[in-house]
């Protein structure tokens, strides 16, 4: 029943990709995206269903891929990341109806997202490695066509390069680790491979993991391998920025996930210990970043690395206690990474399609230039205000309930005793505490100038609401924000079953049930809806207190009069003297100038007659990735200079041809005599 | 089972009132102390009451530009402060929803009330509210880790993260109050608490130089009853602070049951150690300065030293 479900599902994706590219123009963005809203439902209760009954529903067929075949089954772990994938493709289709209407409903994207929407719902159902690999490269490639559908802007073709080439590395890793794995485990399907993982001597097993690490933790935008994600998601349409933050980068977690608890069956120590290293480094890297950035885009993809690097560090954590035997605290904190991916979903792939509607209505992304939007587009900076209060993980939003969550399963471990373990712990609680606070800060920025204050151009002044399809759409990613933040006790167990199946349970439930959150065995327990009530019980006790005071005081009106704000006694206040992005960053990047390590570019010119004088002064600062700058440039550069060598080689002339052929033949003759 | 439900109602009632108007006394008493050991007279103790009510009753005005969020911002502050009140151990271990009071809970809520007064200060479209809700972010990031770490100290000894089974832990060990972990704990919350509630060296909460301020700065253009609401939720904080550094260091006194003379013994402690506390404070802020803004860091880096210090040490030593 399930199994053909989700195969509708797939079906009715596949035929959304066909609409979109048979239909006349008005039609085809309609049309493809009924068909892909309702693939995203149908694969939703498919998978709703896996969760909800514990077993896996398989499928296959020996006709779609010629000699492999294609082998499909969807466990509670896939079903976990098929929902994520289900959810954000629903609202991001939604919204491309509105997206669509003023540009941007070309043939090739109207096609090509369906497709790029089946292939994130197609990855965790594959179980063998030809079928894996089928869906992962239509899952690169299909997002790497989206991007290229903005083409005549250079950032975007330069995105795109970074995006092609660390994706087929990322590739090409992945699959010499399944080969690997595959050759010494005798079978191509997962089952047949998990089977025989005792078979596979642990120096194989060992370059297994960490060449599937490499190519998965790429996909996640685990620092150092990341470059490619700050270019490309912020240049994505936004449709398609909200399905790689929320959607396709938890792809990368499950590979890791499925490849290092699944098929290698838990491993060693020092993978998860790695793991967790390169989470905490992506959570600080991404977190600080996140702080500095003035491009709403990219202070957006880089906070998803960080929260990556926050569910890298849940995993590595819980991977670290399976392998020392703590069963139930390692299920703890993958449940914990699970319900932090889950919620970051919901809020990165609202935060992205609301950035998509500011970016439509005010001609612009950089913060520097927006200013004023709450009172232009209410409804979408509710939305993103939700979405930010619950990334900030701010009780009663989302993001506090997995932090809780993770903050436990920390907090638990230590009772595992082992200083490596130890280690981690201490160092993911201080990567999540830092980036919290970094967040926050990045959020109180991104809202702050964004939404509030006076508009800095007249692009941003005359920006209006978006699309009603764009608020929908939007707005079906902030009610999980509020739902799962309030009720968590709602979907946490079923996340629960999905840890079980990742580990290899099943093992004794570490939570207890009920609406809130509750630690078995344990007193701490949070009750995010008695929080909630008695904020808003405060919110209303605040209000009435000061209305009695102000109606017994006065004879006044209630409502307040306006005044012009201080300005040291000046009497005009213009939006150029509002605090910027760049401005509110300035203290957090001093703070971390060496991990930022900003340009700056100072040029004054002086007048000729003295040098006292400034004719004029320009200050250009700009933030690059210190890490594409250090370790990618000068391999870019040798690689550039390699190829001017090769060019010099083939200079085109062909007497010079006719030497290397000749050279060649002797060189032969000579090796074979 | 509903006697109990209606002592621990109780017990958060006292405390919310208490806090309200604690708060303002021992920020009254902080301002005399500082006055007497300037060798100024300085204003009554109950000052800070009297500001609040007079303002409470003034006109509303709003800065040209604002929008709704300026209004709302100092109710957020004020239910995020309460909602952390209520449940918090502070007169007694048994607080309504005390199986809910999390040390992560109180933490964030208190994240929530900042994230608001700068969302406050931003909405004004003015170089003042950014840049006092720009500084506030930077040193409540820098803040966090210390916090975090030194509460996780705190848990990691008492194997529980709710605060009045911490509270209670402490309580039935007095042996704890010794070790080195706690004296470590206690250093790193001491200098989150003067950040976290703008004292010097940080911020200095009686500053209106234009270059200095953070805090002030923020709240520029609050006027009347939302200014005091502002000014009532910061105090709270500054009462709900001293009080949780005040009963997870020396818990003695604390009420362990809901009959009410031992409620009434722990709140005469409880405003003994605050008041003790804001007193040390005090003497110590008339004899420092306010550190240059970039130096902070450093003080807060410290302050996550000793709380990494202080988790370690818990760890290693049996």
């Amino acid at each position: 029943m399930s199994a053909a479900l989700f195969l509708s599902g797939l079906g009715l994706g596949v035929a959304g990709s066909l609409a979109g590219a048979a239909l006349p123009a008005r039609a085809r963005v309609p049309a493809a995206s009924v068909l892909t809203a309702g693939a995203c439902t149908t694969a939703f209760a498919a998978a709703a269903g896996v969760l909800a009954s514990g077993g896996a529903v398989t499928a296959s067929s020996a006709q779609i891929l010629p000699l492999t075949g294609v082998t499909l089954s969807l466990d509670p772990l896939g079903a976990v990341f098929v929902i994520t994938a289900a959810a954000v493709g629903a609202a991001a289709s939604c919204y491309n109806v509105g997206y669509a209407a003023r540009g941007g409903g070309s043939r090739t994207a109207t096609a090509l997202l369906p497709l790029f929407i089946t292939s994130l719902l197609l990855v965790p159902a594959a179980a063998s490695i030809a079928t894996f690999m089928a869906a992962w490269e239509l899952m690169a490639l299909s997002s790497l066509l989206l991007l290229l559908t903005g083409h005549r802007r250079r950032e975007v073709r330069d995105a795109a390069q970074w995006y092609a080439v660390m994706t087929h590395a990322g590739a090409a890793a992945i699959l010499l680790a399944f080969v690997l794995i595959g050759a010494h485990a005798g079978g191509q399907s997962f089952a047949a491979i998990r089977a025989h993982a005792g078979a596979v001597p642990p120096a194989v097993r060992s370059l297994a993991f960490v060449l599937a690490l490499a190519g998965f933790a790429s996909k996640a935008g685990a620092v150092p391998l990341h470059v490619w994600l700050p270019r490309a998601h912020p240049e994505a349409p936004s449709p398609v920025s909200a399905l790689m933050s929320g959607a396709m980068v938890n792809l990368g977690i499950y590979g890791i996930v499925r490849t290092g608890d699944g098929l290698l069956r838990g491993g060693e120590m020092w993978w998860w210990l790695a793991v967790a290293g390169l989470g905490v480094t992506s959570a600080l890297f991404g977190g600080i970043h996140a702080a500095a950035s003035s491009d709403l885009k990219r202070l957006l993809a880089y906070s998803t690395a960080d929260n990556m690097g926050l569910v890298l560090t849940g995993v590595g954590v819980a991977g670290a206690l399976a392998v020392t035997g703590h069963r139930v605290l390692a299920a703890l904190a993958m449940i914990a990474a699970l319900f932090q991916l889950v919620n970051h979903s919901a809020f990165k792939g609202c935060l992205f399609l609301a950035a998509g509607s500011v970016q439509r209505a005010a001609g612009t992304r950089d913060l520097d230039s927006l200013g004023g939007l709450l009172r232009r587009l209410p409804v979408t900076a509710a939305l993103f205000g939700i979405a930010a209060l619950s990334i900030c993980a701010l009780p009663p939003f989302s993001g506090f309930a997995s932090e809780w969550l993770l903050l436990q399963g920390f907090l638990r471990g230590f009772t595992a005793h082992g200083a490596a373990t130890a280690t981690a712990l201490l160092a993911g609680v201080a990567a999540l505490a830092l980036t919290g606070g970094l967040t926050a800060a990045a959020f109180v920025k991104a809202f702050g100038i964004g939404f509030l204050g006076q508009p800095r151009t007249p692009g941003a002044a005359a920006a209006g609401e978006a699309h009603p399809a764009m608020t929908v759409g939007t707005a079906l990613l902030a009610v999980p924000c509020l739902v799962l933040g309030v009720v968590p006790g709602a979907v946490v167990p079923l996340l629960a079953r999905a840890a079980a199946t990742a580990l290899g349970g099943p093992w004794p439930d570490p939570l207890q049930a009920g609406p809130g959150l509750a630690i078995a065995g344990s007193a701490d327990v949070i009750q995010p809806v008695l929080l909630a009530a008695a904020l808003l019980a405060g919110l209303a006790l605040a209000w009435g207190l000061v209305r009695l005071r102000a109606r017994a005081g006065a004879e006044r009106g209630h409502r307040a009069r306006r005044a012009e704000a201080w300005g040291c006694g000046r009497e005009l206040q213009t939006a150029r003297m509002q605090y910027t992005a760049t401005s509110f960053a300035e203290p957090l990047q001093r703070v971390f100038d060496d991990v930022l390590r900003p340009d700056h570019d100072l040029d004054v010119s002086h007048l000729a007659e003295s040098r006292y004088f400034e004719q004029a002064i320009t200050y250009r600062s700009r933030i690059d990735d210190a890490i594409e700058r250090g370790a990618y440039r000068p391999l870019t550069a040798g690689v550039q200079r390699w190829g001017e060598v090769a060019r010099r080689a083939q200079n085109g002339s062909v007497h010079r041809y006719l030497g290397y052929g000749f050279a060649a033949l002797v060189i032969l003759l000579v090796v074979l005599a | 089972m509903s006697t109990s439900l209606l002592a621990s109602a109780g017990v958060s009632a006292i405390q919310l009132g208490a806090a309200a108007t604690g708060g303002p006394l021992l920020y009254g008493l902080m301002a005399k102390v500082r006055a007497r050991a300037e060798g100024r007279a300085g204003a009554p103790v109950r000052q800070p009451l009297l500001d609040l009510w007079k303002l409470a009753g003034k006109e509303r005005i709003h800065a040209g530009h604002s929008s709704v969020v300026l209004p709302l911002a100092p109710l957020v502050l004020i239910a995020s402060t309460a909602a952390a009140v209520v449940i918090a151990p502070l007169i007694s271990t048994g607080p309504a929803l005390g199986r809910t009071s999390d040390v992560f809970v109180i933490v964030f809520l208190l994240l929530l009330g900042s994230v608001a007064v700068a969302l406050g200060g931003l909405d004004t479209g003015t170089a003042f509210g950014g840049m006092g809700a720009s500084r506030a972010m930077t040193i409540g990031a820098l803040t966090e880790p210390a916090l975090l770490v030194a509460v996780l100290a705190l848990s990691i000894q008492a194997g529980t993260s709710n605060l009045p089974g911490i509270v209670s832990a402490t309580l039935a060990h007095p042996g704890w109050a010794a070790p080195p972990e706690r004296v470590l704990a206690l250093a790193a919350l001491v200098i989150v608490v003067l950040a976290e509630t703008g004292r010097i060296p940080v911020d200095n909460p009686s500053t209106h130089l234009e270059l200095t301020m953070i805090h002030e700065a923020m709240i520029l253009e609050y006027a009347g009853p939302e200014l005091a609401l502002v000014t009532l939720g910061e105090t709270m904080r500054l009462g709900l602070l001293l009080s949780l550094l005040a009963n997870l260091f020396f818990p003695w006194g604390i009420a362990a049951t809901a009959s009410i003379p031992r409620l009434v013994l722990g709140l005469a402690v409880l405003a003994a150690k605050t008041a003790a506390i804001a007193g040390v404070i005090a003497v110590a802020e008339v004899s420092a300065a306010k550190l240059r803004l970039f130096r902070v860091p450093e003080i807060l880096s410290a302050a996550f030293v000793l709380s990494v210090l202080a988790v370690v040490t818990g760890l290693v030593l049996p």
